[in-house]
């Protein structure tokens, strides 16, 4: 696999650098959208080398972090069922449901699988037809086609003991809903590169135009976010808000057609509840009406289920930008990985586990207290 | 559009209770380490086992010897570059070989599940036999227990083994002091995502062979140099990572590690590139870290290069007084970030 070393490069990273120090006059804060920009910045320390003046807000694009617990909660009860066979990618098994996560429900007797495709799911479902095999199809644009494409086969296929638990989630209403927040500080946005190769850009330039923000496409590894970076601090000196394609190995202006088909034939839009941050109107899919055998909620009747999370956590304030992880008072003490509060600690991509994981030797002491070990 | 109130944004209460266990207990990090310290360590007692070292030194009539045993529930039985058969020698050789001891004598315990092919069984005991041929050490005594079908996974191993403890070794993170080179004997990562590979029908383009092998003749080499090593530790579960943070937890140095000196082999970085994981947590079970005093380090880096199962050698960083319990890398950037204890078992992630 090209393009590891490559976007890696120590050499490259410091002219990127260069020129960003010598670009920026003042302070600006840019939200990288999704978690595995989060990650890649925290991992390598990229933030630690760009200029005092550019400030990186961690945005809510970590699929597993803004899965509403709710959601979660339908999933436990699904998996807990006999029968069932529930198949999930392996980071949504640590995610704390109410008192519990599908962890436990394995350890409790439940048949839990983690897959790493969801067509290996329907291969379960035709290998197991006395079985009924869920999906937990959660994510973003990123995702969501693959999910609709193991719905679509399926139906195709005539696998009626397959469904799909569904929270798909939207980044351009996200994009809108923080921008609209009254507190909100971000001046511009590294889009996610992942989603836009799916999608396609033609959704932002609106809300670049209406906000005045640039908008810059951006990849993952550590050469793709200094570009990214730079090409938004660019702008914003030049008092400019465009929409920039700076991961063209990956994303071409009208995304991947026969991807956006397949949404469009197994969703439609709806309001969705991203966790910690509350509902924002149309941001995110559920399957459509044809489909509706396939809909794990309707099946196992589990669209009843509501759950109120108690007040611990700040989680919501980090997914959008207005706290720092280490800022919250339960961070690295109350709230660590192995007990998390909330989900941003709980996901690799999470803005919190990040600061947790890579970031403690800035903090405070407390929050540097180590894990025992043996 | 409604204006969002982060006041009235929640989280849901920390999961603090584990009433069941998870496959995290197994999974050689902060859970495991957890079970054995609340669960086995005070219904056990102290003495020995309160070494929590890969092995257990012992003296026993004046002999210096160590003991250890470990269990093996891989699946599959069979992965490209060994078998289950391989890693129960290996895996007891190479705990016993941390010690600084050289393997004598393995007890081996099959559990099997009824309907499992003779076949199979034959295969793992033939691969068991050559690979304790190779690691020099004989099967002393054994055990067979049959359960019934759906009650295993075709086949589980434990081994136990002793061997003795050359005179004037005493390898202990203890004896870990600032100033000390931290070198692994070659690439890591392989074995665990051999096993994936094979475990989870992913294909990474190239196959990726396990390391699978015996260390007690490379550490032997190490020791002819200086019996003077300070610590040494066989990174399985939990990786490279794990035996990082156990050593700099016991010591109560900070170790630092330059993330470009380790050694990642691009089949083993590409997959876990896929999969959303870190080579620093991926099991081995052909590799060693050692922690050597620095007046030391030239001339064991040589022994190791010179033997063929420490042909990659590498110093990947040192001991520091700085941050004490603490594992930290300086990215391939310039920056730096925290190699913490791995909690259970790492998660592919999502996207």
């Amino acid at each position: 696999m090209k393009y590891i070393d490559e976007f890696q490069d120590p050499d490259l990273a410091r002219r990127l650098l260069d020129d960003i120090h010598s670009t920026v006059t003042r302070p600006w804060a840019l939200m990288e959208v999704c978690g595995g920009q989060t990650h890649t910045i925290i991992r390598h320390g990229i933030d630690q080398l760009l200029p005092d003046q550019v400030e990186l807000i961690h945005g809510p694009g970590c699929p597993v972090c803004v899965t509403p617990l709710e959601v979660i909660d339908k999933a436990l009860e699904i998996a807990s069922r006999p029968g069932v066979i529930f198949c999930s990618f392996g980071d949504m098994l640590r995610v704390p449901g109410t008192g519990r996560d599908l962890f436990q429900v394995r350890g409790a007797g439940g048949d839990v699988r983690v897959v790493y495709s969801p067509l290996d799911a329907l291969r379960i479902a035709q290998q197991n037809p006395d079985r009924e095999v869920v999906f937990f199809g959660i994510g973003f644009e990123t995702t969501a086609p693959p999910n609709a494409m193991t719905v679509y086969q399926a139906r195709r296929l005539g696998i009626r003991n397959f469904s799909l638990l569904v929270s798909h989630v939207r980044v351009p209403p996200a994009i809108e809903a923080i921008m609209q927040s009254p507190s909100c500080r971000v001046q511009g946005f590294l889009a996610a590169g992942h989603v836009c190769s799916v999608m396609g850009v033609e959704e932002y330039p609106e809300l670049a135009e209406r906000h005045r923000v640039p908008i810059v496409v951006t990849g993952f590894e550590p050469l793709d976010i200094l570009e990214g970076v730079r090409r938004t601090v660019a702008q914003l000196e030049r008092g400019e808000h465009t929409v920039d394609n700076a991961y063209p190995r990956a994303v071409r202006p009208e995304g991947n057609a026969a991807a956006r088909a397949m949404l469009e034939d197994v969703f439609e839009v709806t309001d969705r509840a991203w966790r910690g941050i509350g509902v924002i109107p149309d941001s995110g899919w559920r399957l459509s009406a044809k489909y509706r055998d396939h809909d794990a909620e309707h099946r196992f009747s589990v669209e009843g289920i509501q759950t109120r999370e108690p007040a611990e956590c700040r989680s919501g304030e980090v997914l959008q930008g207005l706290l720092k992880p280490h800022e919250c008072e339960a961070f690295g003490t109350l709230c660590t990985p192995r007990t998390p509060l909330g989900a941003t600690m709980v996901s690799s991509e999470g803005a919190c586990a990040a600061y947790y994981l890579y970031r403690r030797l800035d903090l405070t002491p407390a929050a540097r207290e180590a894990t025992p070990v043996v | 559009m409604p204006v969002l109130d982060p006041a009235a944004w929640t989280c849901p209460a920390p999961l603090r209770d584990q009433p069941r266990v998870v496959m995290g207990h197994g999974g050689g990090g902060a859970l495991s380490a957890e079970l054995v310290q609340h669960i086995f360590a005070p219904a056990f007692g102290g003495g020995v086992l309160a070494q929590m070292g890969d092995a257990a030194a012992l003296s026993l009539g004046g002999v210096r010897m160590a003991f250890s045993t470990d269990s093996f529930v891989v699946r599959p039985l069979f992965f490209p570059g060994g078998s289950i058969g391989d890693l129960a020698v290996n895996g007891t050789v190479n705990d016993l070989a941390m010690s600084g001891a050289r393997a004598a004598y393995l007890s081996c315990g099959f559990i099997l599940e009824e309907g499992v092919e003779m076949e199979t069984v034959a295969r793992v005991a033939e691969a068991l036999g050559a690979a304790a041929r190779t690691a020099g050490v004989e099967i002393a005594t054994g055990d067979t227990k049959v359960v019934e079908s759906g009650h295993g996974d075709g086949i589980y191993i434990n081994t136990a083994g002793i061997g003795l403890i050359p005179a004037g070794v005493d390898l202990r993170p203890q004896r870990v002091v600032p100033g000390d080179v931290v070198m692994v004997s070659g690439a890591i990562g392989v074995h665990g995502v051999a096993v994936m590979s094979v475990r989870e029908g992913l294909e990474f383009g190239v196959e990726i062979e396990s390391d699978c092998a015996a260390l007690g003749g490379l550490v032997d080499a190490m020791l002819a140099v200086t019996p003077d090593l300070h610590v040494l530790r066989d990174p399985t579960r939990g990786g490279l990572a794990a035996s990082l943070n156990e050593i700099a937890a016991a010591s109560g140095t900070g170790v630092v590690i330059r993330e470009r000196d380790v050694p990642v082999p691009p089949a083993v970085a590409n997959a876990c590139a896929v999969l959303g994981l870190d080579p620093l947590y991926v099991a081995n079970e052909g590799k060693l870290v050692a922690f050597v005093p620095r007046a030391h380090a030239d001339a064991v880096l040589d022994a190791m290069r010179a033997h063929p199962l420490g042909a990659g050698a590498t110093v990947v960083g040192e001991v520091v007084a700085d941050h004490p319990g603490m594992v930290v890398a300086r990215t391939g950037l310039g920056g730096t970030r925290v190699v913490d204890m791995p909690i259970g078992e790492q998660l592919p992630r999502i996207c």
